[in-house]
């Protein structure tokens, strides 16, 4: 039974969590914009704004002045749905992550989470699948070769890397013992000591994970589904005004969400070095409360776990313009032939390790 | 296949090293280097300049957007020739000449002038030739201005009214050239003499 406080708390939270990433997304775009215009040697945009900040309202503007077009024999519902069930599943999966440890009010203790579930890591599986239906309806639903075979490829990459995917996490679910990512970041939190982050026992895993998850958020190098080159603009061809702007969003938000996923599983989560002699500093030499101390700690850690987030954002984006698109044969061979038995053997390695008794 | 020459160099395809097989160092490799430009761009080392604001310094030498000069005492050099027209490989200038009447000496130097004079900025390719052929070292392609963009194509068709320099030291026009402090002071000095023609 949930309490209504508890309730009221979770509905506020996951419409902040809701704003919060919508608003990642927007000036996302401004962020690749700049990064890539610095990765180049250029100024990027600086008109709007002062340093070109209200450049994401240009676009918004821009996008939602444009002609809606319809392509000829396009499925018009279908049409429509692609870019909604896009933006929805990206959105929903962000719901289970823990942003930071409790916050205390007198008697009552938040989370600074919308959703506790026991099953949180597949949760946000369960959902990033999905997500390829948006791709998938919306490239159908063309009716244009491009497009069509942008989503076929969507729909493959998404589940060739998955697998791999799903086999780094076992690894990771093998020491942790448990689906829930506030049990996993919680057991990352050892006193003062940072090595305790699961980077540490699981490098390998670590890089599979990441791999897989620009191919999952359909990042170059392998936006094979997209690939201007190729297929013009892949699912979203025949897309213009504010549905091609939802598919957009949907990709920043995925990152954004990968991000976290990423931060929670592997780099402590809303843990950072020194976090309890800092807050028993506090208590001691300071004189604070325990439960104001607690607090403090806790949304250091919220700030501590978006600096995570921004840093693998940047390193998407850094990414992005750095290495050129893999052809769509060494993609699948790297999937298939590469990912899937290092994530193989990298459960077999946890595995042996573990019974040694080295990580536990 | 017999080489003809013996020059031919021979290619072996050699197998990738578990380094190159393995991707990642070339990425870090690539990495590093984008990270780099990054750090160069953020010091304000950008290889763009903010056009409005910023212009990039033209050359001494450059041959841009033309003016109709004239003389010391404020009259258009101007004999309507016609030489620069037929000079000019382009064919982007036109004139109709008129006889200079009595009472209109100190507005034209010589006794024939331009009655109108217009260069189409999209036909001249800026090659200079009108200048170089101008007996009356009347037209010149300025060092430091460029024909703006505008909307309209019959915009770029330049008429007396915006070639022509303007005559006194405070006609400040956007589009004519300015005197230099000196020229203008002798030409006050000359329009405020009794005797100014």
């Amino acid at each position: 039974m949930i309490e209504l406080p508890t309730l009221g708390w979770q509905s506020i939270v996951i419409l902040v969590v809701f704003g919060v990433s919508l608003l990642i997304a927007t000036y996302c775009t401004y962020a690749e914009r700049v990064i890539a215009a610095f990765l180049q040697d250029r100024v990027g945009p600086d008109r709007a704004g002062p340093f070109g900040l209200l450049q994401p309202l240009a676009d918004a503007v821009k996008l939602f002045t444009k002609e809606e077009f319809f392509p000829a024999g396009a499925n018009k519902a279908l049409f429509i749905m692609g870019p909604c069930l896009a933006m929805i599943t990206a959105l929903m999966s962000s719901a289970v992550i823990p942003f930071g440890n409790v916050i205390q009010f007198g008697n009552n203790v938040f989370n600074l989470q919308g959703i506790e579930v026991n099953i949180g890591m597949l949760w946000v599986f369960g959902i990033v699948s999905l997500g390829v239906y948006g791709v998938m309806i919306g490239g159908w639903a063309s009716n244009n070769k491009f497009s069509l075979l942008g989503a076929i490829r969507a729909g493959s990459q998404n589940i060739s890397y998955e697998l791999a995917m799903g086999l780094a996490l076992i690894a990771v679910l093998m020491i942790s013992g448990t689906l829930s990512l506030r049990e996993i970041t919680l057991q990352q939190s050892a006193a003062g000591e940072w090595h305790f982050w699961n980077i540490v026992k699981q490098p390998l895993g670590f890089i599979i994970f990441l791999v897989c998850a620009f191919a999952e958020t359909n990042r170059t190098p392998f936006d094979l589904p997209e690939c201007e080159t190729e297929l013009v603009g892949g699912y979203h061809t025949e897309y213009s005004s504010m549905k091609m702007g939802l598919y957009l969003f949907a990709e920043y938000v995925n990152v954004f969400v990968a991000s976290a996923v990423m931060s929670v599983l592997y780099f402590g989560g809303f843990n950072f070095p020194f976090q309890y002699e800092l807050r028993d500093w506090f208590v001691n030499s300071q004189g604070w409360e325990l439960m104001s101390a607690q607090n403090l700690i806790s949304v250091l850690g919220l700030l501590g776990l978006f600096g995570k987030i921004f840093a693998f954002i940047f390193f998407f984006m850094w990414v992005r313009w750095t290495l050129p698109r893999f052809r769509y044969d060494q993609l699948m061979r790297l999937g298939w032939t590469i990912l899937i038995p290092l994530a193989i053997f990298n459960i077999l390695l946890t595995g042996g390790l573990i019974l040694g008794g080295i990580i536990k | 296949m017999q080489s003809l020459s013996n020059r031919a160099k021979k290619l072996e395809a050699k197998p990738m090293t578990l380094a190159e097989r393995a991707y990642l160092p070339a990425i870090f490799q690539g990495l590093s280097i984008t990270m780099r430009h990054f750090f160069r761009a953020a010091t304000k080392k950008q290889v763009t300049v903010r056009y409005p604001e910023e212009q990039r310094p033209f050359s001494p030498i450059f041959r841009g957007l033309h003016v109709l000069k004239r003389d010391e005492i404020g009259r258009e050099r101007c004999t309507a020739c016609g030489l620069c027209a037929v000079a000019c490989p382009a064919e982007a200038i036109t004139m109709v000449a008129g006889e200079r009447k009595k009472g209109e000496e100190n507005l034209y130097r010589e006794e024939k002038y331009a009655v109108s004079y217009e260069i189409n900025m999209l036909r001249c390719i800026f090659c200079g030739l009108c200048e170089e052929a101008c007996p009356k070292a009347a037209v010149y392609l300025q060092a430091d201005k460029m024909a703006p963009p505008r909307f309209e194509r019959d915009e770029f068709i330049y008429g007396k009214d915006r070639l022509v320099e303007p005559v006194s030291p405070d006609a400040r026009s956007k589009r004519g050239i300015q005197l230099t402090p000196e020229q203008a002071a002798a030409l006050a000095q000359r329009m405020a003499q009794p005797d100014f023609k």
